[in-house]
């Protein structure tokens, strides 16, 4: 039938301009919107006031203690976050059963909790009226609305990200480089600290960096576990939220300086990820 | 057109309408009520009625400290009815153009809530330099605002270092009221000055030490529509119904008191 080849020839060639158009189209629009919603904000932090408005809003008398705050805490969290951290991960990417297995889920846990739920366990774990409360309690040791709990509160919702990245490390790790090692005599810990840790290093460093980051963005949690006091546990994202209220320029002036740390992490993070 | 397309434009289609209508209808029963922290419970209270009495009518509560409700009113947010926790917040909406004939609907008053072990050392409101950890409001909150009003009259009469002996014992100032009351009822907190109202709201978990009269301030709590009230009929009938006397009974009974004559 000759009719119908002629006739669905056009039909196909217009279907296959539709789709010529549309595919790009469709691909172009929707994720520009996305990439929009991401890009806009940003634009809307750094172009709505000038230099010199930003400058004085870092004027307020709460931007100084709450940098100083955020660097020492921050630090002595992943301070904490490594020092646990890479031991735990050698473990669990050297076992492989199912209670390990378990554990590996439940350290992720804090990355997919809401702050709130973090604050409220980590006040039901470590309140005063919290389950080991009564036992820091004896040693003289409260730990909400302190400093410490500002370093518990970011050490709880950053070390999975370090862990996560420490375990991938480890697992990359050639078994048969361990396993000479280990023939050749070399002890557990000189394995550990001779070949696990030096050929980790850079995934170990960018773990670290994200933990870092996500520590210094974390808000939720302290806000209800460690509270809000200027010099003592007013980190950089409650100083912000605490600014909104009364200085709209102050707040903006500090989520710039929290942005470009931010990307700055990123861009160190992704360098360090091509080498 | 194939079949096909026709069936899924047609699918579409209708998916869109439905959505509409959805929106339509429930833009039309929703009344988004702002509220200051210390109103939560009374304002929960109030709702149910007034669904019965508005029939479709859903109250949408949005509690949290008044400064914060201020700025997301300067910010565009929909709401229909602003009730502050002091005047402060409401006459900056006002001068805004943003709300409309705010009026006081009733007052509260301050006092120190006591973790009950430590009800013994703080008997006084003299006494609150002994605990150990004080909480408060961010001066931006109006409870954080009165304490400081009622620290500069307590220093004519408890001594000038009164303020500062306090002061030095705050661990942490919080954004809004029932987060300064919560740090107490968790046993975080010594003490901390909430309103009476919260102190009611946590009876039995708290201990109340009264502000004496010549230390303390009154609270007014300014209630008004928002001028770009989405639904302006049911932000006054809302309006209507805390002004009466079951709304005022309501707030009685959640230990709100009528306002002094002035």
């Amino acid at each position: 039938m000759p009719g119908a080849v002629a006739d669905a020839a056009p039909s196909r060639d217009w279907r296959d301009r539709l789709a010529a158009i549309a595919w790009p189209a469709a691909v172009g629009g929707l994720s520009g919107a996305l990439l929009l919603l991401v890009l806009l904000p940003i634009a809307g932090l750094l172009f709505t006031s000038s230099p010199r408005q930003l400058l004085r809003g870092l004027g307020d008398p709460m931007v100084a203690p709450a940098i100083r705050l955020t660097i020492a805490t921050t630090l002595a969290s992943i301070a904490l976050i490594v020092l646990g951290g890479t031991p735990l991960a050698w473990l669990i990417a050297r076992r492989r059963n199912r209670v390990w297995s378990v554990l590996e889920t439940v350290v992720q846990l804090p990355v997919v909790l809401p702050p709130a739920v973090a604050g409220v366990a980590l006040l039901l774990a470590f309140g005063r009226r919290g389950l080991l409360g009564p036992g820091l309690a004896v040693f003289g040791v409260g730990l909400p609305l302190s400093t410490a709990a500002v370093v518990l509160a970011q050490s709880f919702v950053a070390a999975p990200f370090y862990v996560q990245a420490a375990i991938a490390a480890f697992r990359r790790l050639d078994t048969d480089l361990v396993l000479v090692a280990r023939t050749l005599g070399a002890s557990p810990p000189r394995v550990f600290f001779t070949v696990a840790v030096p050929l980790s290093w850079p995934a170990l460093a960018g773990g670290a960096a994200l933990s870092w980051a996500r520590a210094l963005g974390e808000f939720g949690a302290t806000l209800m576990f460690a509270g809000n006091l200027t010099g003592r546990t007013q980190t950089l994202p409650l100083a912000i939220y605490s600014a909104l209220e009364s200085d709209l320029q102050t707040a903006q002036s500090l989520s710039i300086i929290l942005v470009a740390v931010a990307f700055a992490v990123l861009v160190a993070i992704r360098a360090g990820a091509r080498r | 057109m194939s079949f096909a397309a026709r069936v899924i434009l047609f699918a579409a289609l209708t998916a869109a309408l439905d959505g509409a209508n959805a929106a339509a209808a429930g833009a039309a029963r929703e009344l988004v009520v702002f509220e200051a922290a210390s109103l939560k419970d009374v304002f929960a209270k109030l709702a149910p009625r007034f669904e019965k009495d508005n029939a479709g009518a859903k109250v949408i509560a949005n509690a949290a400290g008044s400064q914060e409700l201020r700025t997301q009113i300067e910010h565009g947010a929909a709401a229909d009815v602003m009730a502050s926790a002091d005047r402060k917040h409401m006459d900056a909406l006002l001068s805004e153009g943003l709300v409309v004939a705010p009026s006081v609907f009733t007052c509260n008053e301050p006092v120190v809530v006591v973790r009950p072990a430590l009800a013994p050392t703080i008997k006084t409101f003299a006494d609150l330099p002994r605990a150990e950890r004080i909480v408060v409001g961010v001066p931006e909150v109006p409870i954080g605002a009165y304490t400081l009003q009622i620290l500069q009259k307590a220093s004519a009469k408890l001594g000038a270092d009164f303020p500062k002996r306090v002061q030095t014992k705050v661990a942490s100032r919080e954004f809004n009221v029932r987060q300064v009351l919560a740090k107490v009822v968790l046993g975080e907190a010594d003490a901390a000055i909430v309103y009476r109202s919260d102190a009611i709201a946590a009876r039995g978990k708290v201990e109340v030490v009264s502000i004496p009269p010549d230390m303390n301030v009154v609270a007014e709590y300014p209630i008004a529509a928002l001028k770009a009230a989405p639904q302006p009929d049911l932000a006054r009938r809302w309006i209507d119904l805390v002004k009466s006397p079951v709304g005022a009974a309501a707030l009685r009974e959640a230990g709100f008191s009528a306002c002094p004559a002035r």
